[in-house]
């Protein structure tokens, strides 16, 4: 996020695209209510009817995988209006002439006719977003799990500049963060193109600072990125991998695909908590703790650092992750001392001194608070919201990228006439391994279903709780219908959690050619009565 | 600014400011019920009220507005006593039950009580009988233990606009239900539960476990989504036994179903307690002991790094894991085995 969960509250307007909010991020979702409460307009813009549209000024149902037409559709709105932010756009941007000139076809219309969405609320939307005094715009996998995805987020950064909705308080562009620490895992590294703090792995001086820093050679090889490593396994170029707390064997896309790219290695390693499907498949399975087992810390959505503390000890044998990591790190190399394991603190310290953006944040100091980077300085409070003075590009102005309209890869056909599409519910959490084991949770959340519109239902005479075969050109499931007008016509959603119902048999492996994101958001599948 | 007196200290306050939270500024402690600063003012408990110079009758001081000049009283033997009948009248239809009371420790009722010495009622006669049963899987209402104080019914509607509950009846039968007196069935976000002040409204997964004494608090962070909520964990002995968060931080107090009850996984009988073998592909796991596990993980991964190079190996690391263990995970990857194939499920 460039701006603060807290400043959500003080938005004049909001554009949630892409984030059903109140079901996967609760406690931001409170904040956007609170907004609403004191004034605010909100948009949201969903296929789904997800509960936050009761709350919302404006509700605009685009079609799955249109979003960055619709965006492109209201930035052109905004042009029209004359809604754009002059001065912004002369002192902070770059490449707004050919950006404009690229928008040109983006007319109101021309977005009713790709998403379905009316010329007037497209035209209401610019008014609202482009009118207001600070807006922010909130999105999630909604908008990158697309084979665009690249290009939606331009998207979304274009409508931000045209509007001078970033770099300052209560507005920005706001990507919500699935999991409790995928910031952290980014900042720490855990990408195959940067070392921790974003810092390039093909920079040469870059490198050498690291190779300094660690006293070892390293590659300035681009690595695999987690959905080229299933291709990479297949093909016979990866022999062995170790997976950490993951679950990719229930989360990738077209699972079935995966499994034969698993079942190629020569060699596996899983650590984990649970038996999951992906340890089922492992050669050896490492007992690691839960999050309520160990010293840490975490990087939320809005860049905050926060410290995890141990309450209770692991059951079992199973030993703290830092332990079996170093372990490995020094069995493998085979220097070190066994009996000894690195502190926490002491391997934060460790990355401060590497990534002066955290270089002022210590457990010394998270003790008594919680710090958002960047935090460069012992004394320095933590960023509220960045780019307040320049962006992080050479000569610090922002870039706009021109949008083409690229359509999603599979699209519904005769043989297959429905769009799928997938999500989460409030109840469970990524693959369920933790909330399906959570008594409650699984109470009233127990089993999978297929969302289906009452239309369709009708005309396929259909009724609500009747057991579907859903099917995509890569597999198929079986599960319970739930008529509901909270999709549109021609369109079911699947929540992904379940694993006697694995939604992602169905999902393509489509992916956006830049960031190697999948299509998880629209394939195409057909429903039959069992 | 407003300048105005409370128990003959001067303070000044900004416009809009209440004389509880005026007093409050000045550290003087008002007792309260009903009152949570995250929620609009309510005036339902009576027990803050205070006396204002020029002012008939005392007046509960977060509903009234400072204004300039004011002289607020806040201690009087007077508001002493209307206050120790207020409790009194507040415990002459509550069930004494301390004793076995899921509340007993964190109940302000209890503390009250305590404070002005109750232990005999003057106003003896019917109690209420609301009681029910509850068939969802997270909260438990006794609606004996109810002060009608209606913090929850607030915060359902101020702060996560859901509306899920709301009050029927009046007088001795009032109550605070679902709609028709259904069971609820709602988010189960359990916000009613944590700003309840006495042990009317409870979570099922707390039955039964200790409530103070040998319970230890740690503070943390919630281990679900990429909000960030702090998180009190309450344990006893190896167990998570409940989960709290505090009014003051962040995320304000407020957290969702799956932060506040969905934690007993921790303690599930599935979780994984020893390294496991397989030598063979297609062949059974076998436990093995640590020594055996790591170093045949070190033995594979060399061998594979020896016969096909560095870029033949690959690792995910965990967007639900630490900063620590992250960053360690990658140095593993690109400084000791030699690889950039590392990356983590952002993607999903």
């Amino acid at each position: 996020m460039t701006n603060s969960v807290a400043e959500i509250a003080d938005n004049e307007a909001l554009f949630v695209i892409g984030s059903n909010t109140t079901e996967n991020h609760p406690i931001i979702a409170l904040r956007m209510k609170e907004a609403v409460k004191k004034g605010a307009k909100l948009i949201v813009a969903d296929p789904r009817r997800i509960p936050l549209v009761k709350f919302a000024t404006l509700w605009l149902r685009q079609r799955p995988g249109t979003d960055s037409v619709l965006l492109n559709a209201i930035t052109n709105a905004i042009l029209i209006e004359g809604l754009e932010d002059k001065e912004f756009i002369a002192a902070r941007t770059e490449g707004y002439a050919d950006f404009v000139q690229s928008l040109e076809s983006f007319t109101p219309e021309y977005g009713e006719e790709i998403t379905g969405v009316p010329a007037q609320d497209i035209r209401q939307a610019a008014r609202i977003y482009g009118s207001a005094k600070n807006a922010g715009i909130y999105y999630a996998m909604g908008i990158t799990q697309h084979v665009m995805g690249t290009y939606n987020v331009h998207a979304v950064g274009n409508l931000a500049l045209v509007t001078g909705n970033v770099g300052k308080r209560a507005a920005g562009v706001n990507p919500l963060r699935g999991q409790n620490n995928v910031q952290g895992a980014c900042d720490m590294g855990g990408l195959p193109n940067v070392y921790p703090g974003y810092q390039k792995v093909d920079d040469l001086g870059v490198k050498e600072k690291f190779e300094k820093a660690w006293g070892k050679t390293l590659s300035g090889r681009i690595g695999l990125g987690a959905t080229e490593m299933t291709g990479a396994m297949l093909s016979g170029q990866l022999k062995g991998m170790y997976i950490f707390g993951e679950n990719p064997a229930l989360s990738d896309p077209n699972t079935t695909h995966s499994l034969k790219a698993f079942a190629n290695l020569e060699f596996l390693v899983v650590q984990d908590i649970f038996m999951t499907e992906t340890a089922q498949l492992a050669d050896v399975v490492l007992p690691g703790v839960s999050f309520a087992e160990k010293e840490g810390t975490f990087t939320s959505s809005e860049r905050r650092v926060q410290r995890v503390r141990k309450a209770v000890n692991p059951p079992g044998l199973a030993k703290a992750d830092l332990f079996i990591i170093d372990q490995i790190a020094k069995r493998i190399d085979g220097l070190g001392d066994l009996n000894a394991t690195p502190l926490p603190e002491e391997i934060f310290a460790e990355v401060a001194a590497l990534w002066s953006s955290i270089a002022g944040i210590s457990y010394g100091r998270l003790e008594k608070e919680s710090l958002r980077w960047p935090c460069p300085t012992k004394d320095h409070q933590g960023t509220e919201y960045l780019f307040k003075e320049s962006f992080t590009r050479p000569g610090g102005k922002a870039l706009f990228t021109p949008v083409p309209f690229v359509s999603s890869k599979e699209l519904p056909d005769k043989e297959y006439p429905f769009v799928l599409t997938t999500g989460r519910e409030l109840f469970h959490y990524h693959t369920g391994t933790m909330t399906r084991r959570s008594a409650g949770l699984n109470a009233v959340a127990p089993e999978a279903f297929v969302e289906v519109n009452p239309m369709d239902a009708e005309a396929m005479g259909l009724a609500d709780g009747q057991k579907l075969t859903v099917s995509s050109r890569r597999g198929s499931i079986s599960l319970k219908a739930r008529v509901s007008g909270i999709v549109p016509p021609h369109v079911v959603f699947i929540p992904f959690h379940y694993r006697e119902a694995a939604a992602n048999l169905l999902t393509s492996d489509a992916m956006d050619p830049v960031c190697k994101i999948m299509e998880a958001k629209v394939c195409a599948v057909k429903l039959e009565i069992t | 600014m407003i300048n105005l007196t409370i128990n003959d200290k001067a303070v000044e306050v900004v416009e809009g400011t209440t004389v509880l939270e005026a007093a409050q500024q000045l550290k003087i402690d008002i007792p309260t019920l009903c009152h949570d600063p995250r929620l609009k003012p309510f005036g339902a408990c009576r027990l803050c009220i205070v006396e204002i110079g020029g002012m008939a009758k005392p007046v509960t001081s977060c509903t009234t507005p400072a204004a300039s000049g004011m002289v607020v009283k806040t201690n009087s033997q007077k508001l002493y006593r209307l206050r120790r009948t207020t409790v009194e009248l507040l415990l002459s239809d509550h069930p004494n039950d301390c004793m076995t009371c899921i509340g007993t420790g964190d109940c302000r009722l209890q503390e009250l009580a305590y404070f002005y010495g109750i232990r005999k009622n003057r106003f003896e006669g019917a109690m209420r009988d609301h009681n029910r049963v509850d068939a969802n899987p997270f909260i438990t209402r006794e609606q004996n233990k109810c002060v009608m104080c209606g913090l929850c019914v607030r915060v359902c509607e101020e702060v996560q606009g859901v509306g899920a509950i709301g009050y029927a009846e009046r007088g001795f039968e009032a109550k605070v239900i679902p709609p028709f007196g259904q069971d609820l069935n709602c988010e189960f976000c359990g916000q009613c539960v944590s700003v309840c002040p006495t042990g009317a409204l409870s979570a099922r997964l707390w039955s039964g476990k200790p409530r103070m004494e040998g319970v230890k608090f740690t503070d943390t962070t919630c281990g679900y989504c990429g909000c960030g909520c702090n998180l009190t964990l309450r344990s006893h002995g190896n167990q998570v036994i409940r989960v709290d968060s505090a009014a003051d931080n962040h995320n304000r107090g407020w957290l969702c179903v799956k932060g506040r009850f969905g934690f007993d996984f921790i303690g599930s009988a599935d979780r994984l307690k020893t390294p496991l073998i397989r030598k063979e592909k297609g062949g059974k796991f076998e436990s093995a002991t640590w020594d055996e596990a790591l170093d045949y993980v070190a033995k594979r991964m060399n061998e594979i790094k020896g016969k096909h190079g560095p870029d033949a190996l690959a690792g995910l690391c965990s967007a639900r894991c630490t900063n620590e263990e992250n960053y360690l995970f990658q140095k593993l990857f690109r400084a000791v085995i030699g690889t950039n194939n590392i990356d983590h499920c952002a993607r999903y």
